[in-house]
């Protein structure tokens, strides 16, 4: 499979558009699932994993052939997730004051953050829980669980997907397993 | 859980990445089998690896291909020529070498087209023509460029006529070799010999007079 699409790159670089879109046919539904995991919403995925296919179009000729196509495709989707999340939070300043109350700064907020009453979780269904439970977790324990364990990436691949060191990797999915086993404790 | 040692849970995710050496493994499975914390937490731990690892697999819409087909831009500049000189510079500054080079030498071809040939002592102009006159000996080499050449006489050297004819009489004895040029492929490859001959130093420079 990897041949093949190593053949598809290189004729996309030879001016073949079409070839593309046999890649963009093959990947397409890892590529939404880790953006629709990262994002939690499927409008927006679709239109990040859309992007990080145009990106890779655009940029095909910075691939190093040498390396794996998929790394190099889910570097470019999880780096426009990481970037389309942060644009979604708003900056807020700890020190600075909740509108509306007196005194109350926002430290005061940080426990109630993304947080449902256990009512509503509890009623929730299983495939609804797990989302639930990973868009919960800090940014970067989020991506990397869903590389390992939605994905099914094995460590090094996400090491280099990441640009990170593999211990780095490995202590991270270390604490996000902690944190998961710890957020589906009252299950 | 104090009381356990901090390696037991390191140990837990060694498992679970399965990267746990068997020492590790049974230290580990003596551990849980007597404290019943930590035997939960690797059970929760599993459960929420499995939990995890068997959701739902998520598909792209339909319609998401053509998607982002529609959304590429029509024209990849970054292929094709562009490309290539990238990858070959040295390949295009050849190319380029080359493209400029024939442009001066075929302009030449097309601008030199006056009358002008190799001063000799003892040869006779008549109109356009050259006449080496017969019972004459020409020391040396001979170039007409734009005009015709008569020999009668004798060339002790190379004859050469661009963009002209040559005519020999019976009496006519050219020691050195003879050409005539009218085509710009002949001259090219004329002009090409004779930065040769001026680059190698043996050669003997030629004298012109332009009339």
């Amino acid at each position: 499979m990897d041949e093949l699409i190593t053949k598809r790159v290189k004729e996309v670089l030879d001016g073949n558009q079409e070839a593309f879109e046999e890649i963009v046919i093959h990947f397409q539904h890892r590529l939404y699932q880790v953006c629709y995991r990262m994002l939690n919403n499927a409008a927006e995925a679709e239109d990040i994993a859309q992007e990080a296919f145009v990106r890779a179009y655009v940029n095909l000729e910075t691939y190093d052939q040498k390396r794996k196509f998929s790394t190099w495709l889910y570097r470019i989707a999880t780096n426009l997730c990481i970037d389309r999340i942060r644009k979604k939070k708003p900056d807020y300043h700890l020190d600075a004051e909740v509108p509306g109350t007196q005194g109350l700064d926002m430290y005061s907020q940080i426990a109630a953050d993304q947080r449902l009453p256990e009512e509503e979780v509890e009623k929730m269904q299983m495939q609804e829980r797990i989302q639930y439970e990973v868009n919960r977790l800090p940014d970067k324990y989020r991506t990397i669980i869903i590389l390992r364990y939605m994905e099914d990436l094995q460590l090094q691949e996400i090491a280099d997907i990441l640009e990170m060191p593999l211990g780095t990797v490995k202590t991270r999915v270390h604490r996000g397993r902690e944190a998961l086993r710890q957020q589906m404790g009252s299950m | 859980m104090e009381k356990c040692p901090k390696h037991v849970v390191h140990y837990m995710h060694a498992l679970l990445d399965g990267e746990i050496t068997k020492e590790e493994e049974k230290i580990l499975t003596e551990h849980i089998s007597t404290c019943e914390e930590c035997r939960t937490m690797m059970e929760e731990l599993e459960q929420t690896v499995n939990l995890f690892g068997n959701v739902e697999t998520v598909q792209a819409p339909t319609g998401f291909v053509s998607g982002v087909t529609a959304r590429l831009p029509q024209q990849n500049v970054k292929t094709g020529p562009k490309r290539w000189l990238r990858q070959h510079p040295i390949m295009a500054a050849a190319a380029l070498f080359l493209i400029l080079m024939s442009a001066s030498f075929f302009s030449s071809f097309e601008n030199e087209q006056q009358f002008s040939f190799t001063k000799q002592p003892n040869v006779v102009v008549e109109g356009e023509t050259v006449v080496v006159p017969a019972g004459e000996i020409v020391k040396g080499d001979l170039v007409v460029k734009n005009g015709d050449l008569r020999i009668e006489g004798e060339v002790d050297g190379d004859v050469t006529v661009i963009r002209g004819s040559k005519y020999m009489a019976s009496t006519a004895v050219i020691t050195g070799s003879s050409e005539e040029i009218n085509e710009v492929f002949d001259w090219l490859w004329y002009k090409i010999k004779s930065v040769a001959k001026d680059v190698i130093p043996s050669s003997k420079g030629d004298k012109e007079q332009t009339e």
